[in-house]
């Protein structure tokens, strides 16, 4: 019988490592992640994981030890945030290249300076171009799902590719929130066992990251590209299946009172559930606007995000990252770019706020609607609009 | 020359060739050498980390590939992180019974510049963790995969093109990192320096670095032709006199206690070593004395160490 | 038919490099002839040979074959004349004869 218990987003990401039976752990200590690290630190010290816990001295190390890890055959987990995050950056790109699927946890937080601990999606929008399957969680059920589908997915042997579960820092990381554990027998018949077909072994002698010249380096790339964009295809598959399995069903892009909405507004994490009762009150005075919860970030969901617009003729887009100097929120830019060849009838309106943990309420998300709708219609005289930014 | 091995006296080395031939290291490489032997020294169950360095193309540039052992790229601070999170890796698959038990070599292989510079924070956390993986240093003195730029082994007075030797500034200024007396300072089961002109000395030690418990480091002397500017027969030569002149002492510290391998009542003066190699040319008197006066108290510290330690 | 499969490795299409950051084949570089590098070849005179193997131990190429009746020989494919066997050998057995000469 599954169990459904109070946990904190950091908690209930701890928790699914565990039930995923993950071999090696190699983490390095910052706020907001610091408790997925702290309870899998338990978790080993009272026995009830084995794994080698792995207390490293920075994140660059963390992530290396993790590509060691995952080359040798182990199943592998890590958390990180912001600073954290940028210091392993190269390492990121080793790791998808050469097709291990570690899964981390990343407690967004905003970029410093000014110096700060609070969450937001800065950090991750850094790192759309490592390779990495991306996902954003908008609660903490969704943060136990993703972890856990996430080694599914990651390690099928047509995706072998890395895993980042994205979770608001301190909004979910610290937050506690029911969330439904399944029983270990059903995790371990939805989980097989890690195994990746090159994996270091001196009785299979191989050599790992050779170099390439100007003649080969582009064709690994972009073979790189489309099985980074074919595991959605995998990803679609398994989240049938978990659904099917555990009964909760995920989609790249989910809706949210969308039938017959022309108006469609569109948010990640876990801001997208104050978005739904800005939406329901909304509806409730008659005009049709409906929520997408943006869950795949990467691979990025084209045929969903077409679907899913098919009958609007107005996305605004709500991004709780700024990306400095940009022609707008990253995410908003890459909906545009997206939709341009499609659907050059939508109009768009994209405004940028939250940062730093700095808290929405259902009444500006109502404002973000309102102005939204206003700025598709007429645009704007500035490419960065803002919601609760003062000045 | 019977079973796969040749005897050299009391010493058994094997034939197999780990790190094929067809590799594209200079005439004379002195790390080519280092490799080579090590490899027979540890055995095929052996898994390679090596960052960026000369070795990240010399050995493996597509579609050929010298190594007979498993080996990768990694970054340039974390070829010691990497190999301890293999190490991890097999250790927890094996206790799961998920792999076979087996005794395997995670060893990382690494330059100066990745040891010394930019990866002493990663290294120091193997080191400090106690992580199960053998590191050799192959220590040639620069960074010469990009073009002989200097690094914190760079030895005094040398001229890189970092440290060029300019009418104003002669060369390095700065005296070499002592790292293996870091290393010893984390208090790991073995820790040992080593030249290639001692080759049975420097397998002996990699072997037994492979064998510990923890981590074993081996410091070797790496004399580079290219960047040394020295002709490439004299490569054993100068790694004979390093030796000889006190420049690179051959020690070992197992578990906290010091041991001298070679000694010599008389060392020679260091600017045999110095003379041969172009590096070092346009020393001026002062600067040789400078050298030969830091040489003679180093060794001295190092023998007073030896022989005032308990038995 | 041998060439076609060489430009293939050489240029592969996108489609065979999946796994285009894994080289499966260990010791590849074998095939690749060193020995065009160098100007000096090693020349051993077997009657100042004593069959002591440095020549073999101290090669950075293993560019040293060993024979049958326990003497050493030059491996001229990879042997790239760096001079070193000449210079360890005790009994001054070795000679570095120009390339050509």
């Amino acid at each position: 019988m599954s169990k459904r218990v109070a946990l904190e987003g950091s908690f209930a990401a701890a928790e699914a490592a565990r039930m995923a039976d993950v071999d090696v752990i190699a983490a390095y200590p910052i706020t907001p992640q610091s408790h997925i690290i702290e309870r899998l630190a338990d978790f080993v010290a009272n026995g009830e994981l084995h794994a080698a816990y792995m207390p490293v001295e920075s994140e660059h190390s963390a992530m290396s030890a993790c590509w060691g890890a995952s080359g040798a055959g182990a199943r592998t987990f890590t958390a990180t945030a912001s600073q954290g995050f940028f210091l392993m950056h190269e390492v990121l790109y080793f790791v998808s290249g050469m097709r291990l699927p570690v899964v981390m946890t990343v407690a967004n937080r905003a970029v410093g300076p000014p110096t700060n601990i609070w969450g937001d999606y800065s950090d991750a929008m850094t790192a759309r171009d490592t390779g990495w399957i991306q996902l954003f969680a908008a609660n903490n059920q969704e943060i136990f799902d993703f972890v856990l589908s996430g080694f599914r997915f990651g390690e099928d042997p047509d995706v072998l590719l890395p895993v980042m579960v994205h979770l608001d820092g301190f909004t979910l990381s610290h937050v506690v929130e029911p969330v439904v554990l399944p029983e270990q027998e059903e995790v371990d018949s939805f989980l097989p066992k890690y195994h990746h077909p090159y994996a270091y072994d001196p009785d299979r002698p191989m050599s790992y990251g050779i170099v390439m010249n100007p003649d080969t380096y582009a064709e690994v790339k972009k073979a790189q590209d489309v099985s980074l964009r074919e595991s959605k295809e995998v990803i679609v598959r398994v989240w049938k299946e978990f659904g099917d399995k555990f009964g909760r069903y995920y989609s790249p892009i989910d809706g949210y009172r969308t039938e017959g909405a022309r108006t469609l507004l569109m948010s990640t994490g876990c801001l997208s559930e104050t978005a739904k009762v800005a939406i329901d009150r909304k509806r409730d005075q008659g005009e049709d606007v409906g929520l997408l919860t943006l869950h795949l970030w990467r691979p990025f969901p084209f045929e969903e995000l077409y679907e899913a617009v098919k009958d609007a003729d107005t996305l605004i887009v709500f991004d709780r990252a700024i990306s400095l100097g940009g022609p707008g929120g990253p995410i908003i830019s890459e909906i545009k770019s997206a939709l341009f060849d499609k659907r050059r009838d939508i109009k768009f309106a994209g405004l940028v706020g939250g940062l730093c943990g700095r808290n929405l309420t259902v009444e500006q998300f109502e404002e973000i609607v309102d102005r939204g709708r206003e700025i598709a219609e007429r645009g704007s005289s500035q490419v960065l609009e803002t919601i609760g930014i003062r000045g | 020359m019977e079973d796969g091995v040749i005897r050299f006296g009391k010493n058994i080395v094997a034939k197999e060739e780990l790190l094929c031939s067809g590799h594209r290291a200079c005439q004379g490489c002195g790390s080519a050498l280092i490799i080579r032997l090590s490899l027979k020294a540890l055995g095929k169950d052996t898994i390679v980390c090596t960052p960026a360095g000369c070795w990240s193309g010399v050995g493996s540039m597509y579609p050929d590939t010298a190594w007979q052992v498993p080996w990768m790229q990694t970054l340039f601070e974390n070829s010691s992180a990497v190999a301890a999170g293999i190490e991890s890796g097999f250790r927890v698959l094996m206790e799961k019974g998920r792999v076979p038990k087996r005794h395997i070599n995670c060893l990382a292989l690494a330059g100066d510049g990745a040891t010394n510079d930019i990866g002493v924070a990663a290294l120091s956390g193997v080191l400090e963790r106690g992580d199960d993986i053998v590191y050799i240093c192959m220590d040639n003195e620069a960074y010469m995969n990009t073009g002989i730029q200097r690094s914190s082994a760079t030895p005094y007075g040398a001229a890189t093109t970092t440290s060029p030797a300019g009418k104003v500034i002669p060369g390095q200024t700065t005296w070499k990192k002592d790292m293996p007396a870091i290393v010893a300072a984390h208090d790991v089961p073995y820790v040992a320096t080593a030249s290639p002109s001692h080759p049975f000395d420097m397998m002996n030690k990699v072997k037994k670095a492979g064998e510990v418990k923890g981590p074993g480091y081996v410091h070797v002397l790496s004399p580079c032709p290219t960047g040394w500017r020295f002709p490439p027969e004299l490569t054993i030569e100068i790694g004979r006199l390093a030796v000889e002149t006190g420049v690179f002492p051959l020690y070992e510290v197992e578990n906290g206690h010091y041991k001298l391998n070679v000694d010599r009542a008389q060392l020679k003066p260091v600017v045999e070593y110095l003379k041969p190699q172009g590096r070092f040319r346009h020393l001026s008197e002062e600067q040789i004395e400078r050298i030969q006066d830091r040489v003679n108290k180093k060794y001295a510290d190092l023998k007073a160490r030896v022989t005032g330690q308990a038995a | 038919m041998a060439e076609k499969k060489a430009k293939s490795i050489l240029k592969p299409d996108w489609q065979d490099c999946r796994f285009g950051n894994i080289f499966t084949e260990a010791g590849s570089s074998r095939h690749y002839r060193t020995g065009d590098w160098r100007s000096d070849r090693p020349v051993v005179d077997k009657e100042k040979c004593n069959k002591c193997g440095l020549c073999w131990l101290y090669c950075p190429d293993s560019a040293m074959k060993t024979l049958e009746d326990g003497y050493y020989e030059p491996d001229l494919f990879y042997c790239k004349g760096c001079g070193i066997c000449a210079k360890v050998c005790a009994r001054k057995a070795i000679a570095m004869i120009e390339e050509g000469a």
